[in-house]
């Protein structure tokens, strides 16, 4: 199965890269874009029997591993195989 | 025995054994990220600076899981001091023997400058040899060394003492324009609730003699060296 996860710091801490991409943005000529926030995309390949048990497999690495919970949140978006 | 942990992308680690063993004359050895004990003999546990494992994932992420730092948990858990500079710092964060964690700073700069430092916490092991209000001249070099929790706990981490050390101008003021990076409250360092395990983002191990620029540095290395004793 693959899982798709996304991490992305949580609404309230300050994201430098992302303010640096909107003022690039502005810089181009693209005055319309008003926020951008950076984040990771994980794609993970995993052996699971079920949909639910590669869930909590997933859940249990973002905890322990791809997100740090003091400042990031995580999403799992897809899990598909 | 002062050991001085050594992970793949480590760069400070000669440093603070220079510091250590050259300058304040007390016995310190490189421990090999892989090694599962400490040497038998270890007194005072130090991670250095550096880029362990390239900041893959984020800075101090792998280095966790090396198989060392089991045992440096064990060591703290037991009380033993453990002092981590800069990816140190960021380690002992990841691992979880620090509250918090170092966030990109708010320019996106990679800094590499002298700083000043406030003492907030003149205590045994790490900063005897200040007394609070103290202003150290000490160089930091990150780019991903502002300080950040969220704010229950932060509150918490003030009420307790726990900050070591904030970045302020040279006469000692705490200021917006003192604060290098965009860390929370001008914090450089902070300790754990117990007070053995201290993180900064400054090197005091590049701060130990005149000729690099000041020895302000021994002022935290020295504390630890008096609070362990002849650790030979």
């Amino acid at each position: 199965m693959k899982a798709l996860i996304h991490v992305t710091l949580k609404p309230d801490v300050l994201d430098p890269q992302g303010e640096a991409i909107r003022k690039a943005c502005g810089t181009l000529g693209y005055t319309g874009v008003g926020s951008v926030r950076q984040g990771k995309l994980f794609e993970v390949e995993l052996e699971a029997s079920s949909e639910s048990e590669a869930r909590a497999l997933v859940s249990e690495l973002c905890e322990k591993l791809l997100a740090n919970p003091v400042i990031e949140d995580y999403r799992v978006e897809r899990i598909e195989g | 025995m002062f050991s001085v942990l050594q992970f793949p992308g480590s760069n400070d680690d000669r440093d603070m054994e220079f510091a250590l063993k050259t300058v304040l004359d007390s016995p310190a050895r490189l421990v090999w990220h892989g090694d599962a004990e400490l040497p038998a003999n270890t007194r005072a546990v130090l991670l250095p600076g550096g880029f362990s494992y390239g900041d893959y994932l984020r800075a101090g992420a792998m280095a966790r899981f090396s198989p060392v730092m089991a045992a440096v948990k064990r060591f703290a858990d037991a009380g033993g001091p453990v002092l981590g500079t800069c990816n140190g710092f960021q380690i002992l964060c990841e691992s979880g023997l620090l509250p918090g964690v170092l966030r990109r700073n708010r320019d996106l700069h990679f800094i590499s400058a002298w700083s000043h430092l406030r003492v907030e916490r003149a205590t045994a092991p790490f900063t005897s040899r200040s007394q609070v209000g103290d202003v150290l001249r000490i160089p930091i070099k990150h780019g991903e060394g502002a300080y950040h929790l969220g704010a229950s706990e932060l509150a918490e981490l003030e009420a307790n003492g726990q900050v070591a050390f904030r970045y302020c101008d040279p006469d000692g003021t705490v200021s917006a324009a003192a604060n290098p990076n965009g860390t929370e409250a001008n914090i450089a360092g902070i300790t754990n609730r117990a007070g053995n395990v201290i993180g900064l983002m400054p090197h005091p191990e590049h701060a130990v003699e005149a000729g690099l620029g000041g020895d302000d540095g021994l002022r935290i290395l020295g504390s630890l060296v008096d609070a362990v004793g002849d650790a030979r």
